[in-house]
C-alpha cells in the first residue's frame, strides 16, 4: 500500500528531437520496503487512428485495415528482480531517440483522428494583402442586403514558423453598420485516406479575438496569434494522413452579419 | 509628659553666604533684560513714530522700539519684501538642483515625486459613484481545479487543465443583479479574496479563471458613470495576480535558499521557473476574449523578465497596438492608463509605449463623438459632460506618467498635438493636471485663452479654471501677466450659477489671489464669494471649501492688522452658520495668530475682532465638550491674552483682563492665566515706581489684587485655589498691601481643611498629599516674613495653619504631618533669628517689629515644643510597631 510511481523527465519543456538522448528518473516512494518482479521502461511511439463520433460510417470501412503504426519502441530494464527500500528510491534512465527502420518521427500531436508524435523544414515568407468588401464574397444570397464596408490588412506570412506568433494588420476602413467583434479562427483540417477513399474534417482549435466594439475606423489593429502547443503541429503530408492548418479572419457586425475570410497556412518548425 | 525645650542657633546670614556661596560673576544685561523698564527717552521716540501710524507697531517691549524697520512696518517695508522676493527664488534653485541631481540617479526607478497610484485610487473611489443597480455576470465552471490527478500522463493532464480553462465559457454561469455600489465593492473584494484562497490552495486554474472572469467586467460599461470606480477595483484584483504569478516563479528560482538579486538576468533563471512562466504566458494568449487577454497579460508582464532582458520592451508595444482592437473609447482608454501603470512600475525607461498610448488615443478620440457612443450616452440618459469627465482620471494618469521627468520639448510636443484637436476641454484639463506646475504657469496665458475658445456643451469649464488655478497656486506665473490672469479668470468664474461649481473654482483661486496681491484683491474676492454664496444659504453645502479659503488666506497673510482690516473678512467669517465649523474655523486664525504674531498688540482693530473670535470659540463650550478640546480652546485664548499688551496704559490693560474674565468665565485655565497676568500687571506697576508706590498706583495695585481675590474662588481646582492664593498674596506683600496679604493667607489656611484625600489628574485619581506637602513648604517660606496683625495675637497665621495640619485627617501610617512638622521646625528657627534670611523690600518682617523681644521668643519656643513631643510621639508608635 501507498507506493507512488513517477517518472520525471530532466527537460523542463519536455521537448525532445530525433537523434537527442531522453534522460530522466523514475521515483518511487514508498512506506515499507517493496517486493518486485523487477522494473523494466517501455518507449512506444505510435501512429493510430482514431474514430470520432462525428464521422462513424465513414471511416469504419477502412479503419480495419489502417493497423497502428509503431515508429518507435525500445525498452529497457532498470532494476532486476528483487526488493526496494522503504522511502524514495530514484533510478535515472536514458532514452537514445532514434527511428525504428526509415520511419520518420513526427511531433507529437492530439487531433481528432491523428495522434502523432515528432520533424524539420525550410521557410520563405510569403505576405499576403487582403481586402473584404461585400463584393468579394462568396456564398452570399443577397448581396444587395449587405451593409457597404470596407476591410483591408495583410498577414506578415501564411508560412509560419510553429513556435512563432501568426502576425499582420487589419483596418476597417468604414463599415456603415457598427462592428461588434472581430475574431481569428485557427481550423485545423485533417485528411485521412486510403484506396477506398479519403475523409476530410475541420475543426476549429483556437478562436482569439482582435477587436471588440466598433473599432476606430481607419486605425489599424493588429494581428496576433501564438499558436497553441498542444494543438497544432507543423503541416503534414503523408501516404496515409494530411494535416493542414488555416486562419479564418471573421468579422461580425452588429446586424449580425458575419463575414469570413479564410487563408490557408502552412506551419513548420526550424 | 516630659517637655523637650528648643533652643534655635542663631545664624549669621550675611558671614555664612560669604563663604558657602558660590563666587558670582557680574552678568551684563546691556539692552535686552526683559524686564528692564521703559525709559522715558523711549516714550518719546514712540509718540513720534506713532504719528502716522495705526499699525500694531505701538508695543511697549523696549527691544521692538530699539528696531528701526518695526517702526515701518505697515506690510510694505523694504526689507521683508525683498526677502519675500527672494525666497521663491532660493528655494526653486535648490528645488532644481535636487531635481538634477536625482535626474543623475537611476532612470529606472520611479523616484517619490512620482504621484503614486495609490494616492489617485481613493479619489477615483470617492469621485464617480452611483445610485443605480449594478450586475456582475461569471461565468465560472465547476469547480474542477483538483480534478487532475497527479500520476497521470503529462499530456493528459495538461489537457484537463485547458479544457478547464475552455470551460468558463460553457461553464455555469452565475449572474449577479441589482447589486447597490457597496455591494458590487464587497463583491469584488470577496472575489480578490477568493482568488488568493484558490491560489494558496494550489488551485493556479481556478486564480485564473477568476481573474479572466474580472477582467471581463471590464469590457461592460452600463452604468457608465461607475465604470472609473469599477476600474479601479478590478485592477487591485489584477494587481493581486500579477504579484502572485510574479513571487511564485521568482520562488522557483531560489538556488540553495538565495533568492536572485533584484536586477537578475534572465541566464541566471532556472529552466523549471522559465517554462512555469511561459505555460502562463501560453494559457494567456490562448484567452479568447480581447479585453481579458489583455488586461491578464499587462498584469503579469513583470514576469517578462524572467524569460529574455528584451521581453517587456517588445512586450509593452504590442500590447499597446492590441488596445487598438477595443471599440469603446471608454473602455481603451482605461486599458491604456492600466498599461501605462504597469509599464511605470515594471519599466519606466520605456517611455516610447507611454506616448504612443496617448497618440494612439487621440488618433481615436473623435470616436467619443461618434454615433456608437452617443447612442449607449442616450440609453444610459448621461449628458456630455459627465461623460467627459469619467475619462479624466484615465487620461489625467497616462499624461502624468509621460510628463514624468519628461524634457520641456516633449510636453510643448504634447500640447500642440492636444491643440490641434480643436482645443478639447477634457484634454486640456488633463494636460493641466498631470503636466508640471512650472510648464503650465509660465503659459498661463495661453491656456486662459484655450480655455476661453472651448466649447460650451462639452467638457465644464469650471474644471478647467480649477485645474489652472491648482496649477498657479503651485508655481508663479510671469510677473507682468499675473493680474491678466487674474482679471480673466475671475471674470469667468464669478459667472458660474452653480454655487457648488463656482466655490470649487473660487477656492482653489483665493491661493493665487493671496499668494501675489495686496489686501485690495483679497477683499474684492472675498466679496465675491459672499455674493455667491449668500443667495438660498448656499454657504451651508459648502463649509470645506469656505473653510479652506480661510486656511489659505491666513497662511498667506500674517500680519492681522492687515489681515483685519480687509472688510469682507469678518462677514466671510459669519458664513460659518453651524457651530462646529464656526469653532473650527476660530481655532485656525488663532493658531495662525498665534503662531506668527511676533510682538504684543494693542491695535484696537486687532482686538475686537480676535476678541470676538474668541467668545465664539469660549461661547460653544457647554456641559458635552470634551476635557481635551476645553484645554485647546483655553490654550488659545490665553495666548491671544498674551499678546496683548496695552504698553504703560496700565488701566486700560486692567480693564481689558476685566472685560476678558466677563467674556471667558467658562474655561478655567483662561481665568488662571488671567490672575496671573493681573499679578504681572501689578509687579509691572511696581517695578515702574522703583518700588514707591504714589497715592494713584498704590490704588491700582490694589485694584489688581482685588480683581485676584475675587476671581480665585471661582476656580474649581482646590490645588489652583491654593497656590494662587499664596502667589497672589506675595504680590500683594510685595506691593505693601499688608491687610490684602492677610486675607489672601487667610483664605488659604482656611482652604487647607478642604483638600481632598485623592484628586483627578488628567483623568486618574492620585493620592493628594504630595501636592499638599509641596505647597505647605512653600507657605512655610512665605510666613517668614509676613509681619503680624497688630490686632492679632502673636504668629497669629502660623498658628491658625497649625492648627488645620492638626485637624486635618491624615492617612492612618504616613509620615506626611511629622514631615510638615519638621519643616514647621525650620520655620520656627528661622523665625527666631535677630536678622531673617530674607525680606520683602518695604515690608518689615517680624524681625523689625519685634526686635528680637523675649516675650516673642518664648512665645516661638513654645510653639516649637509642642511641635517637638508631637513628633517625638509618632517616633514613640513607630517603636511599638516595630516591637509588635
Amino acid at each position: 500500500m501507498g507506493t507512488a510511481l513517477d517518472i520525471k523527465i530532466k527537460r523542463a519543456n519536455k521537448v525532445y528531437h530525433c537523434g537527442e538522448i531522453l534522460s530522466g528518473v523514475v521515483i518511487i516512494t514508498s512506506k515499507d520496503t517493496v517486493q518486485h518482479q523487477g522494473i523494466s521502461l517501455t518507449m512506444e511511439g505510435l501512429v493510430n487512428l482514431q474514430l470520432s463520433a462525428k464521422s462513424v460510417g465513414v471511416f469504419e470501412a477502412f479503419y480495419n485495415s489502417v493497423k497502428p503504426i509503431q515508429i518507435i519502441n525500445s525498452t529497457i530494464e532498470m532494476v532486476k528482480p528483487g526488493k526496494l527500500p522503504s522511502g524514495k528510491t530514484e533510478i535515472p534512465f536514458e532514452f537514445p531517440l532514434h527511428m525504428k527502420g526509415n520511419k520518420v518521427l513526427y511531433e507529437t500531436y492530439h487531433g481528432v483522428f491523428v495522434n502523432i508524435q515528432s520533424q524539420k523544414g525550410k521557410l520563405m515568407p510569403s505576405p499576403v494583402d487582403f481586402t473584404i468588401t461585400p463584393e468579394t464574397l462568396q456564398n452570399v444570397k443577397e448581396r444587395a442586403s449587405l451593409p457597404k464596408f470596407l476591410i483591408r490588412g495583410h498577414l506578415s506570412s501564411t508560412n509560419c514558423i510553429i513556435t512563432q506568433p501568426l502576425t499582420g494588420e487589419l483596418v476597417v476602413e468604414n463599415a456603415e453598420a457598427a462592428v461588434k467583434s472581430i475574431e481569428l479562427q485557427l481550423v485545423r483540417v485533417e485528411t485521412c485516406g486510403c484506396a477506398e477513399g479519403y475523409a476530410r474534417d475541420a475543426t476549429e482549435i483556437q478562436n482569439i479575438q482582435i477587436a471588440d466594439g466598433d473599432v476606430c475606423r481607419g486605425l489599424p489593429v493588429p494581428i496576433y496569434m501564438v499558436f497553441p502547443r498542444l494543438f497544432t503541429c507543423p503541416t503534414l503530408e503523408t501516404t496515409n494522413f494530411k494535416v493542414e492548418f488555416e486562419v479564418n479572419i471573421v468579422v461580425l457586425l452588429h446586424d449580425d452579419h458575419l463575414i469570413t475570410e479564410n487563408f490557408p497556412l502552412k506551419l513548420c518548425r526550424m | 509628659m516630659a517637655a523637650f525645650p528648643w533652643h534655635a542657633r542663631s545664624r549669621n546670614y550675611v558671614s555664612e553666604s560669604e563663604v558657602y556661596k558660590l563666587e558670582s560673576v557680574p552678568l551684563d544685561f546691556g539692552d535686552y533684560h526683559p524686564l528692564k523698564p521703559i525709559t522715558v527717552t523711549e516714550s518719546k521716540t514712540k509718540k513720534m513714530s506713532r504719528k502716522g501710524s495705526t499699525s500694531s507697531t505701538s508695543s511697549s517691549s523696549s527691544s521692538s522700539m530699539m528696531d528701526p524697520l518695526s517702526s515701518v512696518l505697515d506690510g510694505t517695508d523694504p526689507l521683508s519684501l525683498f526677502a519675500a522676493a527672494a525666497d521663491p527664488v532660493t528655494t526653486t534653485s535648490t528645488m532644481d538642483s535636487t531635481r538634477k541631481k536625482r535626474d543623475k540617479d537611476d532612470s529606472s526607478a520611479v523616484g517619490s515625486d512620482f504621484e503614486p497610484w495609490s494616492s489617485k485610487r481613493s479619489e477615483i473611489l470617492a469621485r464617480y459613484t452611483t445610485t443605480e443597480k449594478l450586475s456582475i455576470n461569471l461565468y465560472m465552471g465547476s469547480e474542477k481545479g483538483k480534478a487532475a490527478t497527479p500520476g497521470s500522463a503529462v499530456s493528459e493532464k495538461v489537457r484537463t487543465r485547458l479544457e478547464e480553462l475552455d470551460d468558463l465559457e460553457e461553464g455555469s454561469q452565475k449572474e449577479l443583479l441589482n447589486l447597490t455600489q457597496q455591494d458590487y465593492m464587497n463583491r469584488i473584494e470577496e472575489l480578490n479574496q477568493s482568488l488568493k484562497d484558490a491560489w494558496s490552495s494550489d488551485q493556479k486554474v481556478k486564480a485564473l479563471k477568476i481573474v479572466i472572469q474580472c477582467s471581463k467586467l471590464l469590457s461592460d460599461t452600463t452604468v457608465i458613470q461607475f465604470y472609473p470606480s469599477k476600474f479601479v477595483l478590478i485592477t487591485d484584483i489584477l494587481d493581486t495576480f500579477g504579484k502572485l504569478v510574479y513571487e511564485r516563479i521568482l520562488s522557483m528560482c531560489m538556488d540553495n535558499r538565495a533568492s536572485l538579486p533584484d536586477n537578475f538576468s534572465p541566464e541566471s533563471v532556472n529552466d523549471t521557473a522559465k517554462e512555469t512562466c511561459l505555460n502562463w504566458f501560453f494559457k494567456i494568449a490562448s484567452i479568447r476574449e480581447l479585453i481579458p487577454r489583455l488586461y491578464v497579460e499587462a498584469a503579469i508582464l513583470k514576469c517578462n523578465k524572467f524569460l529574455s532582458k528584451m521581453g517587456i520592451s517588445e512586450c509593452l508595444p504590442r500590447l499597446t497596438s492590441m488596445i487598438r482592437g477595443i471599440g469603446d473609447p471608454l473602455v481603451a482608454v482605461y486599458a491604456r492608463a492600466y498599461l501605462c501603470r504597469v509599464g511605470m512600475e515594471v519599466a519606466p525607461q520605456l517611455k516610447e509605449s507611454l506616448n504612443k498610448n496617448f497618440f494612439d488615443f487621440l488618433l481615436t478620440f473623435k470616436q467619443i463623438h461618434g454615433d456608437t457612443v452617443q447612442n449607449q450616452l442616450v440609453a444610459q440618459c448621461v449628458e456630455i459632460p459627465l461623460y467627459l469627465t469619467l475619462y479624466s482620471p484615465a487620461i489625467d494618469w497616462i499624461l502624468q506618467c509621460i510628463a514624468y521627468r519628461a524634457p520641456e520639448v516633449l510636453l510643448t510636443e504634447m500640447m500642440e498635438r492636444c491643440k490641434k484637436l480643436g482645443n478639447n476641454a477634457l484634454l486640456l484639463n488633463s494636460v493641466m493636471s498631470a503636466f508640471r506646475a512650472e510648464f503650465i504657469a509660465a503659459r498661463s496665458m495661453d491656456f486662459i485663452g484655450m480655455i476661453k475658445e472651448c466649447d460650451e456643451s462639452g467638457f465644464p469649464k469650471h474644471l478647467l479654471f480649477r485645474s489652472l488655478g491648482l496649477n498657479l497656486a503651485l508655481a508663479d506665473p510671469p510677473e507682468n501677466d499675473r493680474l491678466q490672469i487674474l482679471n480673466e479668470a475671475w471674470k469667468v468664474i464669478t459667472k458660474l450659477k452653480n454655487p457648488q461649481d463656482y466655490i470649487n473654482c473660487a477656492e482653489v483661486w483665493v491661493e493665487y489671489t493671496c499668494r501675489h496681491f495686496t489686501k485690495r484683491e483679497v477683499n474684492t474676492v472675498l466679496a465675491d464669494v459672499i455674493k455667491h454664496m449668500t443667495p438660498d444659504r448656499a454657504f451651508e453645502d459648502a463649509y470645506p471649501q469656505l473653510q479652506s479659503i480661510i486656511q489659505k488666506v491666513i497662511t498667506y497673510i500674517h500680519d492681522f492688522s492687515l489681515l483685519f482690516s480687509v472688510e469682507k473678512f469678518l462677514p466671510f467669517l459669519d458664513m460659518f452658520q453651524k457651530e462646529c465649523v464656526r469653532v473650527e474655523v476660530c481655532k485656525c486664525i488663532m493658531e495662525a495668530f498665534i503662531k506668527h504674531q511676533q510682538e504684543s498688540t494693542k491695535d484696537p482693530v486687532i482686538l475686537n475682532a480676535l476678541l470676538h473670535i474668541c467668545k465664539t470659540m469660549h461661547d460653544s463650550v457647554n456641559a458635552l465638550t470634551l476635557e481635551d478640546e476645553k484645554r485647546m480652546l483655553a490654550a488659545l485664548i490665553n495666548g491671544f491674552i498674551k499678546m496683548v499688551s496695552f504698553g504703560r496704559d496700565f488701566e486700560q490693560q486692567l480693564s481689558f483682563y476685566v472685560e476678558a474674565r466677563s467674556m471667558f468665565c467658562n474655561l478655567e485655565p483662561v481665568l488662571v492665566q488671567l490672575i496671573h497676568s493681573v499679578n504681572q500687571l501689578a509687579m509691572e506697576t511696581r517695578k515702574v515706581m522703583k518700588g514707591n508706590h504714589s497715592r494713584k498706583t498704590a490704588a491700582f495695585v490694589r485694584a489688581c489684587v482685588a480683581f485676584c481675590f475675587i476671581t480665585i474662588p471661582s476656580l474649581s481646582s482646590i490645588f489652583a485655589r491654593l497656590n494662587l492664593y499664596l502667589h497672589s498674596g506675595q504680590v500683594a506683600l510685595a506691593n505693601q498691601c499688608l491687610s490684602q496679604a492677610d486675607a489672601f493667607f487667610k483664605a488659604a489656611v482656611s482652604l487647607v481643611p478642604e483638600v481632598p484625600k485623592m484628586i483627578n489628574i488628567d483623568g486618574k485619581m492620585r493620592p493628594s498629599d504630595s501636592f499638599l506637602l509641596e505647597f505647605l513648604c512653600n507657605f512655610f517660606s512665605t510666613l517668614l516674613v509676613v509681619p503680624d496683625h497688630p490686632e492679632q495675637g502673636v504668629l497669629f497665621l502660623v498658628r491658625g495653619l497649625l492648627n488645620v495640619i492638626q485637624d486635618y485627617t491624615w492617612e492612618d501610617n504616613s509620615d506626611d504631618k511629622i514631615r510638615i512638622y519638621t519643616n514647621v521646625l525650620h520655620l520656627l528657627s528661622a523665625m527666631t533669628q535677630e536678622t531673617y534670611i530674607y525680606h520683602v523690600d518695604k515690608v518689615d518682617s517680624n524681625d523689625t517689629l519685634y526686635g528680637g523681644d523675649s516675650k516673642f521668643l518664648a512665645e516661638i519656643n513654645k510653639l516649637c515644643e509642642t511641635v517637638i513631643a508631637q513628633i517625638l510621639d509618632h517616633l514613640k508608635t513607630l517603636g511599638k510597631e516595630e516591637l509588635i
